[in-house]
């Protein structure tokens, strides 16, 4: 890539600084500095590249006999090694922990000299020979620490036994914004006055941690820059950044760079802060191209000083440890049935495949063997513009035929599908499709103008009816209607295999930005057959999915599916008329939906003709998915539905179903710790993590009656990882192979799952750990009390039950419960209850309206219980 | 045992005076006046070095309640007995031969005005303390924890809000005023406060006397390990006392410029009684006071053995029986 030229009068002034250095031996920091021990600094002293003797600043954890690897970190500009004390404080005792200021930077010794990348990366050698390490090294670096540390690695391969690198860069990708912020910054004068006579960079560079940040850490950050002249290479260091091809250290820059190609087999870890505004997304998708088989995670929400705004040591940890893991691979299925290939397999049929419903106009449907010829035409069309496999595509369309087309054509060609739940809203699509870096967005004229407002990434590719001049408006560079047309079949590229990545879904969790989850096309497959043996699914079934991801299934299952006329984002509008309709226009056998949009059909239910009602006889199984659902819910749908069995599957985006139960079953179940999610389903197993006294799993799997721990399950149809969140990932995947739930729950005697909750709304009190539903089942059933939640106040394993309760007239606003309210909630529980807190509501989550958000009324009664105000939760 | 028990007189004193002696220990008390018949009694103060010396005659465990409370007050005073006292108390048990040695604390020693949610038993820091009361048992903490040695054990228990029937302090502040019309919830009343029922504190600070060879130089904070809103706790206290519930509320920073400016004319007039509000008072009935039990209960291998429930239950019965009329 051609790097931009600037003016002669910038070449001629980009790298001085006017400041004169003059030279200082190296100190110790001051004491005192938060999170800094006394102990781990030392001045080391070696001789540089040009043999003259310097002496650097080392934070050293120092070596023992069980030291048997060690993490030489390297700091970036304008910081020192402060920003490792999390990593050397939280080091398990086999790792040594090296963090050394740099020369002329920290508390290192100002050598009156300037000195370049390329001098730096000597420097690093100098510094790292006088230390005596004799075992492997893994290197750690931040901000412009990464190309020196690179640098040091390329030339000591013997020694490293991996990296890890954090918002850092060794090449200026095109449309980075880095480089117009370093040349307003390098301006003549500019740099000087910002980066050396002040302290406006050091000050700068702490400002953009996240969330409150005590006084004295930012001071700690200051200690080493109180003066100009000790400052002077943070300017310098700001103007040794190769903008230009003709730059001093752009060969240096550029070795670096080019050197990646040959480090494919060192372990590499990249930790991001997605939100800095040097180093954006597109510097780690940078380095994620030159090491493709880096483990990355990205914090999102966190910004450029990264070790500040989240803990990076324990991801570096776990990182180091999951080196030795031993992998194991979740089970896996490589034969059976591509998604795509069961429409394939009916080219030759009319039946119906798709129906979509117009609001107040005739619904529109395509036979199998219209779905084939478009899947094969949009997917060779998409092919011609350049979609390889692995690509990723983003899908912005409603459900209907165009999405059913857009799906199976990627998938065919072995695009990889991107799908972000519309409720997420536009803020959380947004975050995931930065997460995700799709190379295409197919959209609605909606969506697309929202991507080009936005900024989203990604080929922009409009779907729906869509006229060049609104094409353009939105910035799409090709229409779905306008893909070129060849000789269609002979352009389809041979299918993906099993193994090859085939989605990755963002659905929105109760809690924290969404996660994408990603799934291989076996992983799919697996779990369509799964739903088929689970439900008998044959070719006599055809699909209502008012739960609209599921309509997706259908073409897979060779079976019609239609999606009723709803507000997609906003399941409880669905009305009992819109579902008969859809229920009469493929002759329906099953329909799946959410809890809340089921109650909508039972509330409606009145404006039902004859016909429609007969539409919903037929109906042989009712699926409810989503969040758990009443009971009397499901009773009461027996009379809209008498011939449907009510099935409730249990199961998470990433593993789903895990387990089934019918009404019947619930009632069967009767009242219990929790919600009876049925027996595990064949070919998933199912087992619990116990719980220790601080409510976090031991480790140690048991499939025990009654014993109480968070759900771990392992099944053929589990995700395969989540995208781009290599920590969270590792967690979740402990024991490896097994996924962690999150829910909290236990067997009983028939080995029925019960769910108790989530495991981060456990309460660990004194006595033991509390899982919340339970107790707000008694809770609610105190006189004179419609709804409850329960969340624990104070230290994990010293939690006190707070009882938060919707009366049956409700208050105005949220205020203390007394007696006799209080002693009637309290004596429905035999454990302690600190107080009890009256509500109007209970707030839930937007997207299912029916998760109670435990974590915010949790901070809300820590809050009210200190003494403080009683506001809204 | 051979028991000396400083501070008798009091709530707590007295019935871990009965506590010790129901338990086949031979107790003697310290005190200004009255006598409690059939009692092996030292009449004297604890500044009083021989009083304090005859006291101890014979004597090889001392329980070290006797102490200075109040919420106003010149810091002379406080020095002079919660201080002065305990040293004289410290360094005649130690000549006497005592050997284990129960000073008998406050929470207050640790805390500056953050709420506390959970804790621990905290080094004692007279700098952080709120009021005159606070600091000097702050230091006399201090001064009792340093005096500790193989041949003397000593033992601070921090007791957190101790109630029952026949408690002045507490319960009777808030009945009275309830009664005198002149009480009112501080703020929202939802600070959650943990408080201790008598019968729980007495057996602490005898099981202190049995544990202090393991324990010596600690600090525990007791507590029923029940916290409850305050206001609820108000509004139950007068349940029991069959008043009618107060309704009326004062912002807490009124109540704490209100207490500040009651707590600066009563030291310039040097009244001699209670101001109806002080600063530290408000504060303490504003923010939340619980304390982490788990240590404590352990290192004592005590639990309390009456809850907060069937603690209002006996002060309710207390009041029906009209024995606060007799008090």
């Amino acid at each position: 890539m051609p790097r931009d030229r600037l003016g002669d009068e910038r070449i001629r002034n980009r790298d001085r600084v006017v400041t004169s250095a003059s030279p200082e031996p190296a100190t110790l920091p001051p004491s005192g500095l938060p999170g800094l021990d006394a102990e781990w600094s030392r001045l080391v002293t070696a001789r540089d590249a040009e043999g003259i003797d310097r002496t650097w600043h080392v934070l050293d954890t120092g070596a023992t006999e069980e030291t048997s690897l060690t993490l030489l970190c390297v700091h970036g500009n304008p910081t020192w090694s402060y920003v490792w004390r999390s990593v050397l404080g939280g080091a398990p005792k086999h790792l040594r922990v090296v963090a050394v200021d740099q020369l002329d930077m920290g508390f290192s010794e100002r050598t009156g000299t300037e000195r370049r990348l390329e001098r730096r990366i000597d420097d690093l050698s100098s510094v790292v020979d006088a230390l005596g390490i004799d075992t492997p090294i893994i290197t750690v670096a931040h901000d412009w620490g990464g190309p020196i540390s690179i640098g040091w690695a390329q030339r000591h391969r013997k020694r490293l036994a991996g990296m890890v690198l954090m918002n850092t860069a060794v090449h200026q990708p095109e449309d980075a914004r880095a480089p117009s912020l370093i040349r307003a910054v390098r301006t003549p004068g500019i740099l000087d006055q910002v980066a050396v006579r002040s302290t406006g960079f050091v000050r700068g560079t702490t400002a953009l941690i996240k969330g409150r940040t005590d006084r004295a850490v930012k001071s700690a950050y200051l200690a080493p820059y109180r003066t100009a002249s000790r400052r002077t290479a943070i300017g310098f260091f700001v103007s040794d950044i190769p903008l230009e091809d003709d730059h001093p250290s752009a060969a240096a820059l550029d070795a670096v760079a080019d050197g990646l190609d040959d480090m494919a087999d060192v372990p590499v870890l990249l930790l991001w802060g997605p939100s800095d505004p040097v180093f954006s997304d597109l510097y780690l998708h940078d380095l994620e191209d030159r090491l493709p088989d880096a483990d990355v995670h990205r914090f999102v929400g966190a910004s450029h000083l990264l070790p500040e705004d989240v803990d990076v040591a324990t991801p570096i940890f776990d990182w180091i440890a999951a080196r030795d893991r031993t992998p194991q691979q979740s089970p896996r299925t490589t034969g059976g049935r591509r998604a795509w290939e069961a429409i394939e397999g009916l080219a030759e049929s009319d039946d119906v495949a798709v129906v979509e419903m117009v609001s107040g106009g005739e619904p529109q449907s395509i036979s199998f063997r219209e779905l084939a010829a478009e899947v094969r035409r949009v997917g060779s069309g998409l092919r011609a513009i350049g979609v390889g496999a692995g690509d990723r595509v983003a899908l912005m369309i409603p459900p209907g035929l165009e999405l059913s087309v857009c799906l199976y054509a990627c998938w065919r060609i072995g695009a990889v599908v991107v799908v972000a739940d519309a409720g997420l809203g536009v803020r959380g699509i947004g975050r995931a499709l930065r997460s995700a870096d799709p190379d295409y967005i197919i959209g609605v004229p909606r969506a697309l103008a929202a991507a080009r407002a936005m900024g989203w990434p990604g080929v922009r590719i409009g779907a729906g009816a869509m006229s060049p001049s609104a094409a353009r408006m939105v910035g799409a560079t090709y229409t779905l209607a306008g893909l070129p047309q060849s000789g269609v079949e002979s352009d389809l590229p041979d299918p993906p295999h099993f193994e090859a990545p085939a989605a990755v879904a963002f659905t929105s969790g109760a809690t924290g930005p969404a996660k994408g989850v990603a799934y291989r096309h076996g992983q799919l497959d697996a779990q369509r057959a799964a739903l088929e043996s689970l439900y008998g699914i044959g070719p006599d079934d055809s699909l209502v999915a008012a739960f609209p991801p599921f309509s997706l299934f259908g073409p897979a299952m060779g079976i019609p599916s239609v999606v009723p006329v709803m507000e997609v984002t906003s399941p409880g509008t669905l009305e009992a008329s819109a579902l008969a309709d859809a229920a009469r226009a493929v002759d329906a056998t099953l329909v799946f939906a959410s809890p809340s949009a089921l109650a909508n059909v039972l509330a409606t239910a009145d404006a039902l003709s004859p016909a429609q009602r007969e539409a919903l006889g037929r109906i042989r199984l009712l699926l409810s998915a989503g969040a758990p659902v009443p009971r009397d819910t499901l009773e009461a749908l027996r009379s809209l539905m008498p011939k449907a069995e009510a099935h409730t599957p249990y199961g998470m985006t990433e593993t789903l179903p895990v387990a089934d139960i019918t009404l019947e079953g619930i009632n069967g179940a009767g009242p219990g710790l929790g919600v009876c999610v049925g027996p595990p389903l064949h070919g998933v197993e199912v087992m619990i993590d116990p719980l220790d006294e601080v409510g976090d799993p031991v480790g140690k799997l048991t499939d025990e009656p009654d014993v109480s721990g968070e759900v771990c399950v392992r099944a053929a149809h589990m995700k395969d990882e989540y995208d781009r969140l290599w920590h969270t990932q590792h967690r979740s995947a402990t024991p490896p192979g097994w996924h962690r739930s999150g829910d909290v729950g236990h067997f009983d005697e028939q080995r029925r799952l019960w769910i108790e909750g989530r495991l981060v709304h456990a309460i660990a009190t004194a006595d033991g750990v509390l899982t919340p539903l339970a107790l707000e089942q008694r809770f609610a059933s105190a006189e004179g009390v419609r709804a409850a939640a329960a969340v624990g106040v104070g230290t994990r394993g010293d939690e006190r039950v707070v009882a938060i309760v919707v009366p049956d007239e409700p208050p105005s606003r949220p205020a203390l419960g007394l007696d006799p309210l209080a002693s009637d909630v309290r004596s429905t529980v035999d454990v302690d209850v600190a107080a009890v807190l009256v509500v109007p509501e209970l707030p839930v989550d937007k997207r299912h309206n029916a998760k109670v958000d435990r974590l915010r009324l949790r901070r809300w009664a820590a809050s009210v219980l200190a003494g403080n105000r009683i506001g809204k939760p | 045992m051979n028991v000396l028990v400083t501070g008798a007189t009091s709530l707590l004193g007295a019935e871990t005076t009965r506590r010790l002696g129901a338990a086949g220990h031979r107790v003697r008390t310290l005190q200004r006046s009255g006598d409690i018949a059939g009692r092996d009694t030292v009449r004297g103060d604890i500044t009083d070095q021989s009083a304090v010396a005859r006291s101890l005659d014979g004597i090889d465990t001392v329980v070290h309640l006797a102490a200075l409370v109040g919420a106003t007050g010149p810091w002379h005073e406080y020095e002079r007995v919660n201080v002065g006292g305990t040293s004289v108390v410290l360094e005649q048990a130690a000549a006497a031969g005592v050997e284990r040695f129960v000073f008998v604390s406050s929470p207050s020693v640790a805390h500056g005005g953050a709420p506390i949610m959970g804790a621990g038993a905290d080094p004692a820091d007279p700098s952080r303390a709120r009021s005159n009361y606070s600091r000097s048992k702050a230091m006399a903490e201090i001064i009792a924890l340093d005096a500790d040695q193989t041949s003397m054990r000593v033992v601070a228990i921090r007791p957190h809000l101790v109630w029952g029937p026949g408690d002045r302090q507490l319960i009777g502040r808030i009945v009275d005023r309830a009664r005198a019309g002149r009480l009112a919830t501080i703020g929202t009343g939802s600070a959650l406060i943990d408080t201790t029922y008598i019968d729980n504190a007495a057996d602490a600070l005898v099981a202190a006397t049995q544990r202090a060879e393991a324990l010596g130089g600690s600090a525990l904070v007791v507590s029923n390990g029940q916290p409850r809103p305050v206001a609820e706790i108000i509004d139950r206290v007068l349940r029991a006392a069959g008043e009618p519930r107060v309704k009326r509320s004062v912002p807490r920073g009124v109540a704490r410029t209100g207490g500040r400016a009651a707590e600066w004319y009563w030291s310039r007039t040097g009244r001699s009684d209670e101001p109806p509000m002080t600063a530290f008072v408000a504060e303490q009935l504003s923010t939340a006071h619980w304390f982490d039990q788990r240590t404590t209960r352990q290192a004592l291998g005590w639990q309390p053995m009456v809850g907060i429930d069937e603690g209002f239950e006996r002060l309710a019965a207390w009041y029906r029986t009209g024995s606060s009329k007799a008090d």
